[in-house]
């Protein structure tokens, strides 16, 4: 048992790596193969498998983790400033200090859980948006956001390109430079910022698979389970706690920095109620407590947010052209109000029926598909390579 | 000298008084019952053993060390288990895994955070799960969730949980309740198993008599918050102020 499930978390490794190296290709024929989305797909992954272990693990429900992403965000932009363009040092700066604040929050809030624990972590993350919106000025300038300028000292490398904004690197490759490759009449483009990003996803789903299946891990699920009885069975639960929601910091920290080495630019907005409760809508959808569910989560929304709002009632026209013109303009009104500016509304419709028929997220899903196929075959449950906690929250539901 | 030293407890929740001048002394190694009729304190009592309840006056030592004041992660790594009235257990957690946890909490105590450590004795602690389980018969259910077991198997899960701790002193509250009398009987054969090969005090609350008398070596017998007999259970049958207390008698106070 024990062998099986280490071979099978190998090869959850191994696809999960490919599918996201193989980004450009997978993406490309969905219309989501341009760098700018593909960078935000694994920077939310990130986000929302760092939100997870926390989430997922624990069941704390944090409501204010995009001040993390935010802080993250802003340290980062501090650290192009102030040091050097190279994103090394704003991302490992960024890291730190979310932990940090992370720490501080975190230390506060688990005092209470359940909605207490989220109403106060709502409430932090509201009194870091308006610092940063407005009494903390000098440090966020505010409704602007905080870039990178030209005047900035950046001790280690201010010679770079008099009169031209720089842009992030990574010890010399640009953020931002794409290689188009032609390829089966499709224009795949690789991009630096998606690789760097990519990479770091593969390391951090690698950290969160070990925290899973850790003593660690353990423990913290048997905090969601019942902790109580963990209490009584000797163990403090708050450090454990505390713990997961400064891990799960860091990695919302990460992504935030990695967001500004994307595009130099860090908003109060990151930290708004909205962008909390969005990586809580990616692990819901996606699977709370499951391995892969919040990268799908997040992957899902960033492409509604992104793909399903620049649809319009003049596309949706031309996909029924071939039906009779009534029952075009009948679909057409129909459909078109859930596409452009109304894509939360599909989103919302669609995080509804995940909720309500697929409890376990789309990995649940993914998971009911694939014991049915196996079913003639194979009889008993399933515990399948995707994940084995799904299947235990698919049973308790 | 007993394990458990219980001093002149006292405890009133407004105007009743729960327990009132409470002295036991629980002798080591014995299975030590606690009976009493419905609302005589019982619960108050153990409440106040594991640092969910502070009694108003009085002290509780175990191996001379107070007990007050403590919290409940702090009691148990003192070396107390407790067997809860409704089996809790991890219930999305595989059997092995809720076996796995305690024993980790005695490794490690009440936090431990060295990643590499724990993983790389992983194995030892799931080796002395596994004998656990295979002491109380579950050995071919540990890849189960808990979820899934009945409630005579959580029982015997919520034993394998105590045990894998090697604690000084059990406590169980009321392990039998709710069960038809094939589980009871054998939950007093996995008892009085575990009593003979484990070095342990049993504390056992119960209302049920045909439990505590197949059990128990000795019985403090609880009323209105008040220890009235603590004797040998072949003295506590025929006592005149036992049966007083759960048959009443024709005197009123």
């Amino acid at each position: 048992m024990l062998k099986t499930l280490r071979t099978n978390d190998t090869a959850l490794m191994i696809l999960f790596s490919l599918i996201v190296l193989a980004g450009p290709l997978i993406l490309a024929p969905f219309g989501a193969g341009y760098p700018d989305l593909m960078q935000r797909f694994a920077i939310y992954g990130i986000f929302a498998i760092g939100f997870n272990i926390l989430f997922g693990l624990t069941g704390y429900l944090s409501f204010g983790h995009a001040a993390f992403l935010g802080v993250g965000s802003y340290s980062a932009v501090w650290m192009l400033k102030l040091l050097s363009i190279n994103i090394v040092p704003a991302i490992i700066f960024a890291v730190v200090v979310s932990g940090l604040f992370a720490l501080l929050i975190g230390y506060i809030s688990l005092r209470r859980s359940g909605i207490y624990f989220s109403i106060l972590t709502l409430a932090f993350a509201q009194m870091s948006f308006n610092l940063a919106y407005s009494v903390l000025t000098p440090i966020t300038n505010g409704e602007n956001g905080l870039q990178v300028e030209l005047d900035d000292p950046r001790i280690l490398d201010s010679a770079t390109g008099p009169g031209q904004l720089p842009v992030p690197s990574l010890f010399g490759m640009d953020m931002s430079s794409t290689s188009v490759v032609h390829f089966l009449g499709m224009d795949l483009q690789f991009n630096v910022g998606f690789y760097v990003s990519a990479l770091i996803l593969i390391a951090v789903f690698y950290l969160s698979l070990r925290i899973f299946r850790s003593p660690f891990g353990m423990i913290l699920r048997a905090i969601k389970s019942n902790q109580t009885r963990l209490n009584y069975t000797g163990f403090n639960s708050r450090p454990y706690t505390l713990t997961a929601f400064v891990i799960s910091g860091m990695y919302a920290g990460l992504a935030g920095a990695l967001l500004v080495c994307m595009d130099p630019l860090a908003g109060p907005e990151r930290m708004q109620w909205t962008a909390s409760g969005e990586v809580v809508l990616m692990t819901i959808l996606g699977g709370a407590g499951t391995l892969v569910g919040p990268v799908l989560g997040a992957g899902m929304i960033k492409y509604f947010e992104n793909i399903f709002s620049r649809m319009n009632d003049v596309m949706v026209h031309d996909w029924f052209s071939a039906l009779p013109g009534w029952l075009n303009d009948v679909l057409t009104n129909v459909i078109s109000p859930f596409l452009g500016s109304g894509w939360q509304m599909s989103l919302g419709l669609i995080f509804m029926l995940v909720v309500i028929f697929l409890p376990g997220g789309l990995v649940e899903g993914a998971n009911r598909i694939m014991n049915r196929v196996q079913r003639p075959s194979k009889s008993g449950p399933v515990s399948g390579p995707v994940d084995r906690t799904t299947t235990a929250n698919s049973k308790e539901s | 000298m007993g394990i458990l030293e219980v001093k002149g407890v006292n405890k009133r929740f407004g105007g009743l008084l729960a327990l009132d001048d409470v002295n036991l002394s629980i002798k080591e190694n014995s299975i030590h019952a606690i009976i009493g009729p419905n609302g005589a304190g019982k619960s108050t009592l153990l409440n106040c053993f594991i640092g969910k309840l502070m009694p108003d006056t009085g002290t509780v030592m175990f191996n001379n060390k107070s007990l007050l004041g403590l919290k409940p992660y702090e009691i148990n790594q003192t070396g107390i288990s407790r067997v809860f009235q409704t089996p809790e257990v991890f219930a999305d957690l595989t059997v092995e895994e809720n076996v796995m946890i305690p024993a980790l909490a005695h490794r490690d105590g009440a936090f431990h955070l060295s990643a590499l450590k724990a993983m790389a004795r992983e194995r030892d602690i799931r080796e002395q799960a596994e004998k656990i389980l295979v002491d109380v018969g579950l050995q071919d259910d540990r890849h189960q969730l808990a979820s899934a077991m009945s409630r005579g198997n959580k029982r015997r899960l919520e034993m394998a949980m105590c045990l894998v701790q090697k604690p000084k002193l059990l406590l169980l509250d009321e392990p039998t309740a709710g069960m038809a009398r094939a589980d009871t009987n054998n939950t007093i054969e996995l008892l009085k198993v575990l009593s003979d090969a484990h070095e342990i005090t049993f504390v056992v609350i119960e209302h049920d008599m045909h439990v505590v008398f197949s059990l128990a070596d000795r019985i403090s017998v609880l009323s209105q918050g008040h220890v009235i007999v603590e004797d040998h259970p072949s003295n506590i049958k025929g006592h005149p102020k036992v049966q007083e207390a759960y048959l009443g008698t024709t005197e009123t106070q």
